[in-house]
């Protein structure tokens, strides 16, 4: 099954039967892998299949259980520390980059000379020379002195890849490296990665999606359960093939876009403007209509849904509700009115992820499950939340577990459930699967169709093309603040859309 | 607003040296004896043990950590230096050597309860202070030590010289805290220890990541404050002719705030000594401005107060302002 690249060169990197156990959980099991020199390589895998665990072997932060081998260009060894794993070039970039936001470029690029000796004065000229060298092996140009935390996202990637080099990287494993990128930034990106691969670096990307990247990788390497599914050649993988790798079950993908007829308008929005926000955006969202609003990041698609939960006041235009004006002074006044809205940032804004299952399904409806001088039985709580776990499927010991215990797409269904239990006439749904995977996608897709079907009117905001054609009735694009387009999925078809967001 | 703008008035040194120039520009025109040398030299020594202590908790708060015990370490130090000397009559060196180390060793017990125990400083630093102070008052019994020697308790002056409005005297606190300023300075600026505990204070996952010696770094960063403590107690005891078990208690938030309005931030990895020392002469000025036009004393604590908010709060809306997105921009 191996689709070897080689024979041509000796690997870099060559693993065999690499095995590990937590406790008596088998993380690992008889992974044999190669990379070679100057190879770009997809690392994929969905939450839980062992990739981080693979990394944290190769970085030296677990050791391996025996009877395995790890040869790094050509020298054998069972185990290794984080110290010899740096010393044979292996570095690793971290999605959230692992930089030093109060620091130079400079400082950042070169920490690791600030590392020994320590009441001497850093080498403030070698460091100088080794972030210039770094950043002129890239051809990219960075201010030295200018502060890592006042540079956009994707310049902070380019000095976390200067530090890898400084270090003498030979191998560069980057963890979801596109997350947080727009197109464009990809672009530069990819760039950065064809310099290294001159520069005779392998790159080992690390995620749970195929991304842009695959256009430049070589090979692409799947993990499940903890086992390799195989190494396939980038060329004959793509998105449905790989969701079918990493599952191990086939996903049909199908068009849900069902005709509406004539039915009234639940929502309508008519020139709704709020300055360098969005401007002059009208349309009309049916009951039990799933309406696709994709665009760019950037293209004001949060904004507007930030408007229309009352949590930003509009300046011009007006937003109706079942044909009466709607004046949102806050949130609260939303969600009162039948609005409710799931947020793109469910970490950090939509649930409190200390506080149990219970807790995070109440709070939008405390009112109404407290008694006549308000408070709220501990019991009726849990039967809510009891109700909506069984309803949704969450997958969590008992309502009492905490939020942080449950995996990316449960902690998704929790949100849902805080809002469903409003009992909504409208749901905004903002990039309702980040950081969710493949299987746990498909049973949130399902959901939603099936409260669509009840005749909540849903909007799914998204930036991810299959997402909205596939689950929309009607997809409305989005850019620069305004609706530039409307694409009906049956008609058109997927690339139209693809080729337009990106135009 | 242009970068140059920004760049120069949006950093904390700036605003205060522009609020002391304000400040002195308005005292200078409404009372003829502000800020006369001698008078300068007076506050500046008056202030010279909030300098000291605020330049270890500096130290501490860029590290990403906080300590509210340090006067307790500082009333402990100076109790046994004191003990030391005028009980069992030890000699200077020993005596102050010891307390001093005591002092770090008191420092390096907060990092290492905060480090193993994985409790956030605030808490274990509250603890370790009622700790120190109920353990100092229990074994003294409270009692005052006032028979310092000549050599501690002496007003000692290095420089004296004669200006039309009187004597200034360049003395042992002023010295010491100009010391203090400047090994602090060397510290954090200009050696590589000083640089990692900005690394750790600025995001202290990264900085385990590569390879900073968190435990290490935060023994330094607290043992230093601890260290810096026990000096400020000495320098206290040598001011008052007295060593008096709870002689500083109540002074913790004053030299926090200090370095707060010098810049320092809570959440770490921010900071100047520049900004330290610009935040002590700031308040000297404004607290002997105050007092020459007839404000009463109990006014300035409303002052510092003031300034502490408004400080905080300039900070907080040039972040929001930095973080806010501009949406509709050409993609």
């Amino acid at each position: 099954m191996d689709a070897s690249a080689g024979g041509i060169s000796r690997p870099f990197l060559l693993l065999a039967g690499i095995g590990k156990q937590f406790g008596g959980t088998i993380a690992l099991e008889g992974i044999d892998w190669s990379v070679e020199a100057g190879e770009v390589h997809c690392l994929v895998g969905e939450n839980g299949s062992g990739k981080s665990t693979l990394i944290k072997i190769i970085s030296g932060v677990h050791a391996p259980d025996r009877g395995g081998s790890i040869i790094i260009d050509g020298s054998s060894h069972s185990s290794l520390t984080p110290a010899i794993a740096k010393s044979l070039g292996v570095q690793v970039i971290f999605q959230d980059l692992s930089l030093f936001p109060n620091l130079s470029v400079l400082e950042n690029i070169a920490i690791d000379r600030e590392l020994r000796s320590s009441l001497l004065p850093p080498p403030r000229q070698a460091m100088r020379d080794a972030a210039a060298a770094a950043l002129a092996r890239l051809d990219a140009r960075l201010p030295l002195d200018a502060k890592v935390g006042s540079l956009p996202v994707a310049q902070r990637q380019i000095v976390a890849i200067c530090r890898g080099l400084a270090s003498n990287a030979r191998i560069l494993f980057m963890d979801e490296p596109t997350a947080s990128l727009t197109r464009r930034e990809v672009e530069l990106l990819l760039e950065t990665v064809r310099r290294l691969k001159t520069l005779g670096v392998a790159v080992v990307f690390v995620s749970h999606r195929l991304e842009e990247i695959v256009e430049i990788a070589e090979r692409v390497t799947v993990l499940r359960d903890g086992r390799k599914v195989g190494t396939f050649a980038a060329s004959e993988i793509d998105d449905h093939r790989l969701a079918e790798l990493m599952t191990g079950e086939s996903i049909v993908h199908e068009i849900m876009a069902r005709p509406l007829g004539d039915v009234r308008p639940a929502l309508e929005v008519r020139g709704a403007s709020r300055a360098g926000e969005f401007e002059d955006v009208s349309f009309a969202l049916r009951h039990g209509e799933i309406l696709g609003l994709i665009g760019l990041l950037g293209a004001g698609r949060t904004e507007l849904a930030l408007a229309l939960f009352g949590m930003s006041p509009l300046e011009r235009g007006e937003i109706l509700l079942d044909g009466t004006p709607l004046n949102l002074r806050s949130n609260q006044d939303a969600a009162r009115a039948g609005v409710a809205y799931v947020s793109e940032d469910r970490l950090s804004l939509g649930l409190n992820l200390k506080q149990s299952i219970a807790d995070n399904v109440a709070i939008t409806v405390l009112d109404r499950l407290a008694n006549a001088i308000g408070l709220v039985a501990p019991s009726r709580r849990k039967d809510l939340a009891g109700d909506w776990i069984a309803r949704l499927g969450i997958r969590a010991p008992n309502a009492d577990a905490a939020v942080q215990t449950l995996s990316g797409g449960n902690q998704q269904r929790v949100v849902l459930a805080k809002w469903l239990a409003t009992n909504p006439k409208v749901l905004i749904l903002d990039s309702p699967t980040v950081g969710v995977d493949v299987r746990n996608k498909q049973g949130i897709y399902e959901l939603v169709r099936r409260l669509a079907d009840q005749g909540v009117a849903i909007l799914l905001i998204s930036d991810e093309v299959p997402e909205v054609y596939y689950n929309s009735d009607r997809i409305l694009h989005m850019r620069e603040g305004r609706i530039v387009g409307e694409f009906l999925p049956r008609a058109g078809d997927q690339r139209r859309l693809s080729d337009a967001l990106h135009a | 607003m242009p970068n140059l703008f920004r760049a120069v008035f949006g950093r904390t040194e700036f605003a205060l040296l522009a609020a002391i120039l304000v400040t002195a520009i308005v005292f200078s025109l409404a009372s003829p004896y502000f800020l006369t040398v001698s008078n300068f030299m007076n506050l500046i020594e008056a202030y010279s043990v909030t300098t000291i202590l605020a330049a270890g908790v500096f130290v501490v708060l860029v590290s990403g950590g906080i300590d509210v015990s340090f006067t307790a370490t500082a009333a402990a130090t100076q109790y046994v230096a004191a003990y030391l000397v005028a009980q069992l009559n030890y000699p200077a060196v020993p005596a102050l050597a010891l307390a001093t180390i005591l002092g770090a060793a008191l420092g390096c017990i907060n990092a290492l309860l905060t480090y193993y125990l994985r409790v956030v400083s605030i808490i274990v630093t509250i603890a370790t202070s009622s700790l120190y102070y109920a353990l100092l008052i229990y074994l003294t019994n409270a009692e005052e030590i006032y028979n310092l020697p000549d050599w501690w308790s002496g007003r000692i002056t290095f420089l004296r010289f004669a200006t039309a409005s009187g004597a200034v005297k360049i003395t042992l606190p002023i010295v010491v805290m100009g010391v203090v300023v400047l090994l602090t300075q060397y510290l954090m600026a200009w050696t590589r220890i000083g640089r990692q505990i900005y690394a750790l204070g600025g995001n202290p996952e990264a900085a385990n990541r590569v390879g900073v010696g968190v435990l290490r770094v935060q023994l330094l960063a607290y043992g230093y404050l601890g260290l810096l403590a026990a000096v400020a107690g000495f320098v206290q005891a040598g001011r008052v002719h007295q060593a008096v078990p709870t002689a500083m208690a109540g002074q913790e938030l004053n030299v926090l705030a200090v370095a707060i309005l010098g810049g320092a931030s809570l959440v770490g990895g921010v900071g100047s000594v520049s900004g330290v020392v610009l935040a002590v002469l700031f308040l000297a000025i404004l607290q002997n401005g105050l007092n020459l036009v007839g404000v009463s004393s109990y006014f300035f604590g409303v002052v510092i107060g003031l300034a502490i908010l408004i400080s905080v709060s300039m900070t907080a809306y040039a972040e929001s302002r930095g973080r806010k997105p501009f949406v509709a921009r050409p993609a």
